[in-house]
């Protein structure tokens, strides 16, 4: 096996997906798959080959420090389900 | 401090850019503006929106890596910092990650006794900010994105320091580079220069680290002494207890003084980070770094050593001379002009300094210019008034603006050194003392003081006060 179903359930925790006890198990059995399918790769040997960040070949992309205006308050919050005062309402975060 | 144990400290500095714009979008990072009004698709985070790099922050970044001593990297990418928290909107922060743009960087600090201790600088990377969270309100936590996308600068430092002095000392000398640089403008209140610091403890001899908590939530150089000695304090208690320290994140609660357990966002420290696809990597040449190194000040460090050898300064003078850059560049425009750095030195540090505390005026804006100054120190320096009486000029220029010699002239301040005048004035205190004339006269030579104070009283300050003091010996002598 190349992954757990401890992992499946760790990395679904960290993109708050809730999963059930079958789909845990459906997904363990895939993403195990995928995985040993990506794993050929570990056949080349790429010592000494620089790590890819991007496929386009372009660098320095850059914007001049020149203030656009923004969108304004009212179209700012217009897709918020709640709002309040200007601000996005969200579920109370305790610190 | 506990003699038992080794204290390590390792400090993460976030340093918000004085751009106009944020780092990724062309909104305004104006501070204190209504919340939410200066946003776009980029900084809310709406699908679809891409990021576009401003260069300036690049340029700030290759800054402060060179006046830390870094090596700036050629090639240099941006990843994403996957959590969930929010106050993100995208659910990632765009950071740097495996190719920062400055490393390997130090800063020397002082100790006690002169002596100097090199803290090294890990990495320095630029980031975006994430927004503010409010929770005053009476529904839930509301969200202001307005600072969501400024651009900040991670310096993270090496575990070098030992103890809460050396923290400050690390911190106050950042501080005064980043702000002299002019990519940072040092508003600690407002958050434009954050600190977490990483304390742990070890016996001492043991070479490998202890374990650390992460102090964060702290704004001020005040609290990040007591941040640190209550965390040594707390750690070495459970440590001789034979407890662990557990790695975590604590707040610093400033009213009571204690740090305290974060809880909840222990499973967040996973934060799979992976290039971002949206931004291409950033080429730094040599050209680039060169033209940002010769347009770089001169930096506080080097400007009090040169004050101690070029101006022959004592070297508290130098210190305090060199810690503001408005304040140096005050102080050399006024050495220009009157070349006595010594004299200058003692003007600005004592009567202007407190005029403007007093004033609550920034140096910047003085309304005393260091031409103007100059021609009040002229009139010390040629005798026409005394140090006493140039204290008063000085009082009424920084009222009315008015030249010195204007309200020399206009409050007729002049200097008396004609001897006849003087001599006159002598005379009719000795005349009005003859007591003290007569003990005087038979030994209390001590008395002296009190006919130059008369003296310089009948004259109301003008008469000059080494003609009085040689005119008095002889006529009391005679």
């Amino acid at each position: 096996m190349k992954i757990t179903r401890e992992e499946v359930e760790h990395v679904a925790r960290l993109s708050r997906l809730a999963l059930d006890e079958t789909e845990i198990d459906a997904l363990t059995g895939q993403m195990d798959t995928l995985l040993g399918y990506v794993e050929k790769l570990d056949q080349l040997d790429t010592a000494g080959i620089v790590p890819t960040a991007h496929a386009v070949p372009l660098e320095n992309a850059f914007r001049a420090d020149d203030v656009k205006p923004s969108i304004g308050l009212e179209r700012a919050l217009q897709n918020a389900p709640q709002s309040e005062d200007g601000c996005f309402v969200v579920p109370k975060v305790i610190e | 401090m506990h003699s038992r144990y080794e204290v390590v400290i390792g400090l993460e500095v976030h340093v918000q850019l004085t751009t106009k714009t944020k780092i990724f979008c062309g909104c305004s990072t104006a501070f204190g503006q209504q919340p939410n009004s200066q946003t776009c698709p980029v900084c809310l985070g709406l699908p679809g929106a891409l990021p576009v790099f401003n260069r300036q922050v690049a340029e700030y970044a290759i800054r402060a890596g060179l006046a830390t001593n870094c090596r700036i990297a050629p090639r240099s990418i941006f990843a994403r910092k996957n959590y969930f928290y929010p106050d993100l909107p995208k659910g990632y922060q765009i950071s740097q990650f495996e190719l920062p743009i400055c490393e390997h960087g130090w800063l020397d600090i002082d100790q006690e006794e002169g002596e100097r201790k090199r803290i090294g600088i890990t990495r320095i990377h630029m980031e975006e900010d994430a927004g503010k969270l409010l929770h005053d309100g009476n529904r839930g936590s509301r969200v202001d994105l307005n600072r969501a996308c400024t651009p900040l600068l991670e310096v993270v430092s090496e575990p070098d320091m030992s103890s809460a002095d050396e923290a400050i000392e690390y911190l106050k000398q950042l501080h005064q580079i980043v702000v002299y640089l002019g990519i940072c403008d040092g508003n600690l209140e407002e958050g434009s220069f954050r600190c977490d610091a990483n304390v742990s403890l070890r016996p001492f001899g043991q070479a490998e680290l202890g374990t650390r908590a992460e102090l964060k939530n702290i704004n001020s150089f005040r609290f990040v002494k007591q941040a640190i000695e209550y965390e040594v304090e707390r750690q070495a208690d459970l440590l001789d207890e034979g407890g662990k320290v557990v790695q975590e994140t604590r707040l610093f609660d400033a009213d009571s003084g204690l740090t305290r357990s974060m809880r909840g966002k222990e499973e967040a420290h996973d934060y799979r980070y992976f290039p971002d696809p949206d931004l291409v990597p950033l080429v730094v040449d040599e050209s680039w770094i060169e033209q940002v190194r010769d347009a770089l000040p001169e930096l506080p460090e080097v400007k009090r050593q040169r004050y101690i050898e070029q101006f022959e300064l004592p070297e508290y003078d130098a210190g305090v001379l060199a810690a503001e850059r408005t304040l140096a560049e005050y102080f050399e425009a006024l050495v220009a002009l009157h070349d006595q750095p010594k004299v200058c030195s003692n003007w600005v540090m004592g009567e202007v300094l407190r005029a403007l505390k007093e004033n609550e005026v920034a140096i910047a804006d003085c309304p005393l210019p260091p031409a103007l100054l100059a021609g009040l120190l002229k009139r010390i320096d040629d005798n026409t008034i005394s140090n006493k009486i140039a204290k008063k000029v000085f009082e009424a220029m920084w009222q009315s603006g008015d030249e010195a010699d204007t309200i020399i002239e206009k409050q007729g301040l002049k200097q008396v050194t004609d001897t006849g005048a003087i001599e006159a004035l002598i005379d009719e205190v000795l005349k009005a003392n003859p007591q003290q004339v007569a003990d005087y006269r038979g030994g209390k030579e001590k008395l002296i003081g009190f006919f130059v104070g008369q003296v310089m009283q009948k004259s109301r300050g003008k008469a000059n006060p080494g003609v009085v003091n040689q005119l008095l010996k002889q006529k009391l002598a005679g």
